[in-house]
């Protein structure tokens, strides 16, 4: 048995506490991190809200000479365009994420896998540079006068899909964010299917069951937990994307009837126009659509966690 | 799922059905090798408008001369300088940051309730909007400094890094098997020890893929950018002055309507995404060989 001298065990007490502080203060500058971001936000935002009120969220006015600012026509702008995301790349994935989970030959299994996650690591900047250049061409030259003269001619949905075709605008970055967003939502989709037993779906087809039965009637179901998690993680990033959109948006503080129109968006604006911004009370404005980007994004990153946590403690107690 | 009925019982009803059933399969399963198709296609048409207009846009002068005025010739050396040293520095401030959080979440906090609530808050921080941080180190140095600078993107930079750092730090930390911290703890060490001595050097590839990660994610970062180190036409290494950076330049020079400047741009995303990729590739290779270790040695 080794004798213990008292001072270096002293000493080892001083570094274990030195250690563990340095580690708990690094956890807890975390929370100080989301704390001074919220702090800020609410500071820079609020002589912008002080001067407009409530008003600020519900006009679409944005006059940099007479100074009034209004929200509005943003908000519409990253709602729309994240909606069209989503509404594109939610099948989507769930198809790659079906055809790589059940349907793809083992051999192609992982070189598939491998470049939707590299999709994923492609700054956004690149697909931004991308869409302006090559994907709003050929928008422009063939795909939005289709649209226009087909669909623009449905009764309800046709103002949608009305005037000029700029090849830029509301449509267009909606289509960039959900190829951005699609290799996350697709990625996750996968990671969750392969978590379902075997077991199960082996009964499903001993039962008679086609592909798609076991999918949609066992595979889906045991998944919907983690399904939910990835869809609302790709919502939380399309909504917050800046630089894809930025390039591909056009720019224009308007709210029109149709998707093919130019328009802007909460991060779009502040990319476009902090720098720029003269005067207090526009770069104040320009913080209070951050601010509002913020609270958004939050609670839709929030629920997401808080559903997947909730869910898996269900799952954990049946 | 529908009850299938008895066989015998059923008879011309049941081959109807049988059919609609194997066309609804046989559709659904087309669809999804189409979403296939689909995203690979997009990757490929990405990758070769990079590939075809970055190779056009790449010459020794991107690497040797400064970013010019409009309509001239030049190249991105500053804002590749630039990119490199913010990157570093943010790296540098962030990941030490995030790996001793990632520490404290593996091997003290575990479940107590402050670990459930960091874990929580820095899941926000992850998926939150990087011009959210950009606003935040605006309001933070750049209006306490008074200007912009390369010190306030690199700060920028290390917000995004840390929660990045942290959550690979916590998920390679809690790889290391418990019996080698209970072995070490058994000898007597404090458990600042056996993370410095045992947990560490285990979970070493870990950790360096969580840097790689790190970098990856960084170095692409624009929005943080824009209003913290802003752009900067001429050479300089100042960090207390604003500094050239790729994905600002990327931005400005595309947007612009001068050939000279936009072939630049592409030749930047070129570099960008060539060193991004490679450096997930990495990562994904060390991890691959560390699991194909821990495989042998089981």
């Amino acid at each position: 048995m080794a004798i213990i001298d008292p001072r270096h065990a002293a000493k080892q007490l001083i570094y274990e506490k030195v250690f563990r502080s340095a580690t708990l203060a690094a956890a807890i500058l975390v929370l100080v991190i989301l704390g001074g971001v919220a702090l800020s936000l609410i500071l820079g935002a609020w002589p912008a809200l002080r001067h407009f009120g409530f008003a600020f969220v519900t006009r679409s006015v944005w006059n940099p000479v007479t100074e009034h600012f209004g929200a509005l026509a943003p908000i519409y702008g990253t709602v729309v365009t994240s909606v069209i995301a989503m509404a594109l790349a939610v099948p989507t994935a769930f198809g790659i994420a079906l055809f790589l989970t059940e349907l793809c030959p083992p051999m192609l299994k992982r070189p598939i896998g491998v470049a939707v996650e590299l999709l994923a690591a492609v700054p956004s900047i690149i697909f931004g540079i991308w869409g302006l250049f090559v994907l709003a061409p050929v928008l422009q030259r063939h795909v939005q006068p289709w649209m226009i003269a087909t669909l623009g001619e449905l009764p309800w949905v046709g103002g949608l899909f009305q005037g000029p075709p700029y090849g830029i605008g509301i449509f267009t970055a909606g289509l960039v964010l959900a190829i951005m967003v699609l290799p996350f939502i697709a990625a996750t989709m996968r990671d969750v299917f392969e978590t379902v037993p075997p077991m199960l779906k082996e009964s499903g087809y001993g039962l008679g069951a086609t592909t798609w039965e076991v999918i949609w009637n066992v595979v889906v179901p045991h998944s919907r937990v983690g399904m939910v998690g990835g869809i609302m993680l790709g919502l939380g990033r399309a909504l917050g994307e800046t630089m894809a959109v930025t390039f591909v948006i056009g720019n224009a503080h308007r709210i029109s009837s149709s998707l093919l129109a130019p328009g802007t968006t909460i991060s779009s604006a502040i990319a476009n126009e902090f720098t720029e911004a003269v005067g207090d009370l526009y770069t104040s404005s320009l913080i209070a659509l951050g601010l509002l980007l913020f609270i958004i994004t939050f609670i839709v990153i929030a629920l997401a966690q808080w559903m997947l946590s909730r869910l898996e403690r269900r799952s954990v107690r049946a | 799922m529908d009850a299938l009925p008895p066989r015998a019982a059923v008879g011309a009803r049941v081959s109807g059905r049988r059919l609609i059933r194997k066309v609804r399969n046989g559709l659904f399963l087309a669809l999804s090798v189409v979403a296939t198709g689909v995203g690979l296609l997009c990757l490929a048409a990405i990758l070769w408008t990079l590939l075809s207009r970055g190779i056009a846009g790449l010459n020794v002068a991107v690497f040797t001369q400064t970013t010019p005025p409009p309509g001239s010739q030049g190249g991105l050396l500053n804002a590749i300088y630039g990119s490199a040293v913010m990157t570093a520095l943010g790296i540098l401030m962030g990941s030490p940051i995030g790996m001793l959080a990632g520490t404290y979440l593996a091997e003290y906090g575990r479940s107590s309730r402050l670990s459930v609530v960091i874990r929580f808050i820095n899941d926000i921080l992850l998926s939150a909007p990087s011009i959210i941080v950009g606003l935040f180190i605006y309001e933070v140095v750049v209006v306490r400094m008074h200007h912009f600078s390369a010190i306030a993107g690199a700060v920028a930079l290390a917000v995004i890094a840390i929660p990045v750092s942290l959550r690979t730090t916590e998920d390679m930390l809690n790889l290391v098997p418990g019996g080698m911290k209970d072995a070490s703890a058994a000898l007597g060490a404090y458990p600042w020890r056996t993370v410095l001595s045992v947990v560490y050097p285990a979970a070493r590839s870990g950790i360096v893929t969580g840097l790689l990660l790190a970098i990856a994610r960084v170095s692409g970062e624009t929005a943080p950018l824009l209003f913290t180190a802003l752009n900067n036409q001429f050479w300089s290494t100042d960090l207390n002055a604003p500094m050239a950076n790729l994905p600002v330049v990327i931005f400005q020079f595309a947007l612009s309507p001068y050939k000279e400047w936009q072939d630049l741009a592409w030749a930047g995303a070129l570099l960008i995404t060539v060193t991004i990729l490679v450096l997930s590739i990495s990562a994904r290779v060390i991890l691959a060989l560390m699991q194909s270790n821990q495989a042998a040695k089981r």
